[in-house]
């Protein structure tokens, strides 16, 4: 190998990519403004959650208990309505996720020292949303009943008390901000893309037109035209990585909490491992066509549904938990919520760099064999 | 018609002798809907923690006992002092650690309130509110337990009443996200599969010049367009059907709208994403362009603020705008309300119209433009 006719092939590769203005541009620019629009958008925290009601016990002790859902920043107290078939028109149309029905006799229950049960509906076709919203009724209708308990009590003088509370401490996103844990996921799911895509397409393209069996018979060895090929793409990555955590610092007020030394070290290793993955597709793909096929199908949704961007990976089934060890993405978040997010020291997450270097080294390897053994 | 028939025949012999592409038409979607149906679950379940008990008495270790039968939480570490839970948590090797201070049993019988330390990994903010809402439910049942208790021995007329919520859970009883997930992941991948086939398809002629050869035949462009879409539409239904069918078979969705609905719409669908592949062909001179168009330009966004994992209401406002311009959001509206609710036209003609809208506008805007070219 010889550095020296790398060169001349990292020129030629920026310069047919200066030329494609409008690639360029979208390889560049388009992460940073993705993460700046998702960023924004993606949102996990429940709120305004939309309340009908329908209380067939019109006194004032029911209309407080009502009113005690509105407070709440949780609930949006939108209906109100009159029959129970209006509930499930409300529920199928989705103008509300919550129906609260109160039972006639609920006062005067209650003034009697009887239970009282509210019945509460909930569309739970989206279980994340709905395991909240359940979570936030428990906590609205505990606390009334809670007050209730209280009043009651000070009439017989006693005083209540609450025997065990939870104090919790959040550490690393105290708010649990979506966009802090959001932000660093889609770093690595952007590049991922990039990466892989512009690597497969940039080899395949030359395969289509000749142009890569012209580069095989000159004196350049493979592993030159591999290095020359990717170096440039490597650079592109790099400034728009950049360009993303810029934005993520400026406009989300993500701090990198620990090294940069170590999060471009492992930006570096999860970029090569894309690239060798981007490779790994040239050498299958005849074309353009299936290149770019098996390239969004192995990186568009694998990198955004099981690299535990989004959904954990522990709650996956076993054969998926193994699945995922294919993806690239899933070792690079590791390391990059750790850099980021923790602040912790390599110790954390030296094991997630060494898989994603075992995984460029294997990509890297097999497309050099399988390019080697064409070229002779 | 004749003309159209044949260039359908000419794209189907082509596709056909493309076997790695034929392949990867029809398995690639069934392919990953089956995996990623698999992987995209917002449940949280076993959740690893660390319990540091102070308090080492029957009382303390009867409250830990709650976290660990939940089903929720598996105890993975238990340790001595306040030190060793950095580490853990640092290393991602627990998400969660509970602290229980030393007086908590003597509290508890003296009657006077203890207070228990929860710590969270918030790095992974959905899970750790999530592990933290089921954490506060389990010690809000003991507190509720221990009060009952002590009312046991009251007499009935001093006993305070209590508020409880019945809850039911309509369309998902058991709460699972794989029958909220798998309907979004479907209409996922049917958009990148026919969107790509589609730009991919027209720009590939374009770029090796087959295109221009076309065009000097006598062949009308409203004849090409059609004969060029017309077996992309084809593949696009007969992806349908094969997606549907494993929605419906291999994950057990219940599918509780009308069939023939469900295809109709799909139908529309179709329509909007085969009228984006058009269009994208038609701004793009090389296939990488129209790849890296389809990619950042559509499929990024489109994934993102459709609704399929983040919901659209929790979105800025100037952002809820930008999603109606978005047609996957319209079908996986249709494709949830018909498995999970079971709904009907009177609940979405107004998606449907939006897609027709929507696919109309697209085809004839592309439609515009590539004539524009061949005049």
């Amino acid at each position: 190998m010889n550095i020296k006719r790398i060169r001349p092939v990292v020129i030629k590769e920026f310069r047919q990519i200066r030329r494609d203005k409008r690639s360029l541009g979208v390889l560049l620019v388009f992460p940073a403004l993705l993460v700046l629009l998702i960023g924004y958008a993606l949102n996990f925290d429940v709120k305004h959650i939309s309340l009908a009601v329908f209380n067939q016990d019109m006194s004032p002790t029911s209309r407080e208990f009502v009113r005690s859902f509105s407070n709440s920043e949780y609930f949006d107290f939108t209906y109100t309505v009159e029959r129970y078939e209006e509930i499930s028109a409300l529920l199928d149309q989705e103008k509300a996720l919550v129906a609260a029905v109160i039972p006639p006799d609920f006062s005067s229950d209650l003034l009697a020292g009887r239970n009282a049960t509210v019945q509460v509906l909930i569309d739970g076709s989206n279980s994340n949303t709905a395991t909240t919203a359940i979570g936030y009724i428990n906590a609205v209708v505990q606390t009334y009943s809670g007050n209730v308990a209280t009043t009651a009590l000070a009439r017989y003088g006693k005083e209540p008390y609450v025997p065990v509370s939870l104090q919790p401490r959040v550490w690393y996103n105290p708010e649990l901000l979506s966009a802090k844990f959001l932000v660093p996921g889609l770093i690595g799911f952007i590049l991922m893309l990039s990466a892989v895509v512009s690597t497969s397409l940039s080899v395949v393209r030359e395969k289509e037109r000749g142009t890569m069996d012209q580069m095989m018979v000159s004196r350049l060895q493979t592993a030159e035209i591999i290095l020359g090929k990717t170096i440039s793409y490597l650079f592109i990555a790099l400034v728009a990585s950049v360009l993303v955590l810029l934005i993520g610092y400026v406009f989300f007020d993500i701090a990198i909490r620990g090294s940069f030394f170590w999060l471009y070290v492992a930006i570096l290793i999860f970029l090569i491992a894309a690239l060798g993955q981007g490779l790994l597709i040239s050498t299958v793909a005849q074309t353009q066509q299936v290149a770019f096929i098996i390239s969004v199908f192995t990186t568009l949704l694998p990198s955004l549904i099981l690299s535990g961007f989004i959904f954990p990976i522990r709650s996956m089934p076993w054969a998926l938990q193994l699945l995922s060890n294919l993806s690239p993405p899933k070792f690079f978040l590791i390391a990059l919520r750790d850099i980021i997010l923790k602040g912790v020291g390599p110790s954390a997450f030296w094991d997630q760099l060494v898989y994603l270097s075992i995984f460029a080294a294997v990509t890297l390897g097999i497309s050099s064999v399988r390019l080697l053994r064409k070229a002779e | 018609m004749k003309t159209i028939y044949h260039i359908v025949v000419k794209e189907f012999i082509q596709f056909r002798r493309d076997r790695r592409m034929m392949m990867l038409s029809f398995v690639a979607p069934v392919l990953q809907l089956i995996i990623l149906g698999y992987a995209a679950t917002t449940d949280v379940k076993d959740i690893p923690m660390a319990v540091y008990n102070q308090d080492k008495s029957a009382t303390s270790r009867e409250y830990i006992r709650g976290f660990a039968t939940s089903g929720y939480f598996i105890i993975e570490h238990e340790v001595q002092s306040l030190a060793e839970i950095d580490p853990l948590i640092e290393h991602g090797r627990v998400w969660m650690a509970l602290v229980i201070p030393p007086d908590f049993s003597d509290n508890l019988l003296a009657r006077r309130p203890a207070s228990v330390q929860i710590i969270a990994d918030g790095s992974d903010a959905n899970s750790a509110g999530i592990s933290l809402s089921y954490a506060s439910q389990i010690t809000a049942k003991y507190s509720r337990d221990i009060v009952a208790e002590t009312f046991e021995r009251t007499p009935q007329a001093m006993r305070p009443a209590m508020v409880n919520a019945e809850t039911r859970v309509w369309y998902n009883p058991d709460l699972k996200s794989r029958n909220f997930m798998v309907p979004g992941v479907l209409a996922m991948v049917l958009m990148i599969i026919t969107m790509t086939l589609t730009s991919l398809g027209v720009v590939k002629e374009k770029e090796i010049g087959t295109l221009e050869q076309l065009l000097v035949t006598p062949i009308k462009p409203y004849q090409l367009i059609i004969g060029k879409l017309l077996p992309f539409a084809i593949i696009g239904v007969v992806d349908v059907i094969l997606v549907l069918v494993v929605t419906r078979w291999w994950f057990g969705v219940p599918l509780r709208g009308s069939v023939l609905l469900l295809f109709g719409m799909s139908g529309l669908f179709l329509l909007t994403t085969l009228g984006l592949g058009l269009f994208i062909s038609t701004v793009s001179k090389t296939q990488q362009q129209a790849m890296m168009t389809a990619q950042f330009l559509f499929f990024m966004p489109f994934i993102y603020l459709s609704g399929f994992t983040f919901p659209i209401e929790n979105m800025p406002q100037g952002i809820q705008y930008l999603t109606f311009g978005i047609p996957l959001r319209y079908y996986i509206v249709i494709i949830r309300g018909l498995f999970l609710e079971g709904v009907g036209v009177a609940e979405l003609w107004l998606q449907g119209a939006a897609l027709i809208a929507f696919g109309g506008a697209i085809l004839t805007m592309a439609v515009m433009r590539f004539k524009k070219r061949m005049g």
